[in-house]
């Protein structure tokens, strides 16, 4: 169903309240994998505000909805969130990549509340997932698992495992992303290693697929509220997005995997960022129902 | 153990190690609903197939595909299931290396690896599917618990502490009917603690898996024609290994031989190396094992016996040992 002008433009505000948590995060630990974090982010927002079931002061609520971060170096981006939906305090962000900190770029999920996963090692976090979710269909449970992929991270052999395996075994309570950002470290992905046709892929795998643009709400929400109801298969959600999505200097540029902030990039991107959420604004105002 | 099986060392014989493994698996499927069992492809070969026989809800063949097996058991066990694992132990500690690594012993899940075909137990097969460096790799993995049973019986007491305490386990069996050394599992089964097989003062065997029924027959054999009093110690757990038992070995006999069906590179005789070199007690040491080379291809009793890993080997470094004058190069009263 598609989002309420209203849910949209708060959706919108949590993004922009994130992007800059997550951004500040960055700035105090001299440098992080912030490119990915803020592609991935309005994912990150639209589940943990619209549709997740989770319970910050029971962290390990059997009950709860599970999520997965595959692409465990966006951990700025999660740790930011865990902070921000009340899981940890906000101050904890301050101590990121620092010695001895619970937080390290790829988050444990024995030290962080909120974390369901330590992912890092890339091509872990579907089959985790998968397992995860196929423990509701044993245990006779209803929580869904989410996981998120990085684009990147599809070369791994490991995910067609597991996307031949969530089908073979009917998975339709995993429900799937990939942040289609279409860089890598090395650079593009389709020049450092082809993935294209990669819908073509996992539908082939046995998955239902929906391409979406990951930056808009709307799109995201209409995508996951079809995988909510969808039964017999898994679906993935190729969410086409922007590296750096809201810093103008970092858009679409690999470089911007992982980058250190200077005090002049820091104010640089805060700027950028209103200016990018008055436009997500404008657009939420102008589509919105 | 309390409700252990009770097979005669007869009946034990009608049955291969893995067999007993199965029937342990159904055992604890039985009185626990959130045991569940994955194999990739290896149902039948591991004998998890018997639990997906008995309980086919609770049991996932996810093909040829092991490392998504050790990420399904993660996210497994982190909902509360306890999955127990089996493939080949070469791919469950190679193959799947880093979701051990960081899926299950970093997360410190509640996962049981049951791998078998180890050693060179699958000898026909080759190098490609012998297991020579799983215990190295699984030992140096934090977290997880590292078991080499002796024969069924122990595998049995493996499996059922596996599941009667928390976090992961690594425990690797043969392929195949391994020489029966226990006739009950009533004999003090004990993660970490070493079983003394045989009372001896003039020279400990320290050995694991298959080697143990080889050092038991060598120890008797050697008391009859040479008159020795060969200490032999089953050392089925690899990690933690039991120290007070490696010392007291050393400060009681002098002499230690460790034998394995493994590299003696960063398996059981490097545990007991790296014991006995801490504790700066002085002995006579020498590891038989596969001496750092892949091992040739035939049944496992004749790569056992190139390797110099059965009672024949055994006999022989017990004797080279024992000829070696160990005792006058240092003064052991003053040592001890």
């Amino acid at each position: 169903m598609a989002l309420t002008k209203q849910e949209w433009l708060a959706l919108e505000e949590q993004a922009h309240e994130l992007r800059k948590l997550c951004l500040d995060t960055t700035f105090w630990a001299g440098s992080a994998h912030i490119g990915g974090g803020m592609s991935v982010m309005d994912m990150l927002t639209i589940l943990y505000y619209k549709y997740m079931k989770y319970d910050v002061a029971n962290p390990q609520w059997e009950d709860r909805d599970r999520f997965i971060l595959s692409k465990g170096h966006a951990g700025v981006a999660l740790a930011s969130l865990v902070c921000h939906v009340g899981f940890d305090d906000k101050e904890k962000l301050k101590t990121f990549n620092l010695s001895n900190s619970t937080m390290g770029i790829h988050l444990d999920s024995n030290k962080v509340k909120g974390v369901d996963a330590s992912t890092g090692s890339l091509g872990h976090g579907l089959p985790i997932a998968l397992g995860t979710a196929l423990a509701a269909k044993v245990l006779g449970k209803d929580y869904k698992t989410y996981c998120i992929l990085g684009d990147g991270e599809c070369d791994e052999g490991s995910n067609w495992e597991a996307g031949m395996a969530a089908a073979h075994f009917k998975a339709d309570n995993l429900i799937s992303f990939v942040d289609r950002n279409k860089c890598m470290i090395d650079g593009p992905t389709e020049e450092v290693m082809k993935l294209e046709p990669l819908a073509d892929k996992w539908r082939a795998f046995g998955f239902i697929v929906k391409e979406v643009d990951g930056h808009n709400f709307n799109e995201l929400a209409e995508a996951i509220d079809f995988a909510l109801e969808n039964k017999g298969a898994p679906v993935m959600i190729i969410a086409n997005t922007v590296k750096g999505a809201g810093v103008d200097y970092m858009e679409g540029d690999y470089k911007w995997h992982y980058g250190a902030l200077n005090d002049e990039k820091y104010e640089l991107a805060k700027a950028s960022l209103e200016k990018y959420y008055a436009a997500r604004k404008a657009r939420a105002e102008k589509e919105g129902i | 153990m309390a409700g252990g099986l009770t097979y005669t060392a007869t009946e034990s014989t009608a049955f291969s190690t893995a067999e007993i493994y199965g029937k342990a698996l159904c055992e604890l499927g039985e009185k626990h609903p959130e045991v569940v069992a994955l194999t990739a492809d290896l149902g039948k070969s591991t004998k998890i197939g018997m639990f997906g026989e008995k309980f086919p809800d609770r049991y996932f063949n996810v093909g040829i595909a092991e490392q998504n097996m050790f990420g399904m058991a993660a996210g497994m066990a982190k909902a509360g299931l306890v999955p127990f694992l089996s493939t080949f132990s070469v791919f469950a500690s190679l193959r799947s290396a880093d979701q051990l690594h960081t899926d299950i012993c970093y997360q410190n899940i509640n996962a049981k690896i049951i791998a078998t075909h180890a050693g060179t137990s699958f000898g026909q097969a080759g190098s490609t599917h012998h297991a020579i460096c799983d215990m190295a790799v699984a030992r140096s993995i934090p977290n997880l618990t590292v078991i080499c049973p002796a024969d069924g019986l122990e595998t049995y007491n493996a499996v059922h502490a596996a599941y009667d305490n928390f976090g992961p386990y690594y425990i690797r069996i043969n392929r195949g009917f391994d020489r029966v050394l226990y006739d009950t599992t009533d004999y003090g089964f004990e993660v970490g603690k070493a079983v003394t097989i045989n009372e001896g003062s003039d020279i400990t065997i320290i050995a694991c898996g298959s080697c143990v029924f080889q050092a038991y027959q060598a120890a008797k054999f050697l008391e009859t024609n040479d008159g020795l009093k060969v200490r032999v110690l089953n050392m089925h757990t690899i990690k933690p290994i039991d120290k007070e038992a490696i010392i007291k070995a050393v400060m009681e006999t002098r002499r230690i031989i460790t034998a394995e069906d493994h590299n003696v590179l960063g398996g059981l005789g490097s545990a007991v190396a790296e014991v006995i070199v801490e504790a700066g007690k002085g002995c006579a040491f020498k590891q038989l094992g596969i001496q750092d080379k892949f091992a040739p291809i035939g049944l496992h009793e004749d790569i056992m016996s190139t390797l110099g890993i059965d009672q024949n080997g055994i006999i022989a470094a017990v004797r080279e040992v024992m000829g070696k004058d160990f005792e006058l190069d240092d003064d052991w009263d003053d040592e001890a």
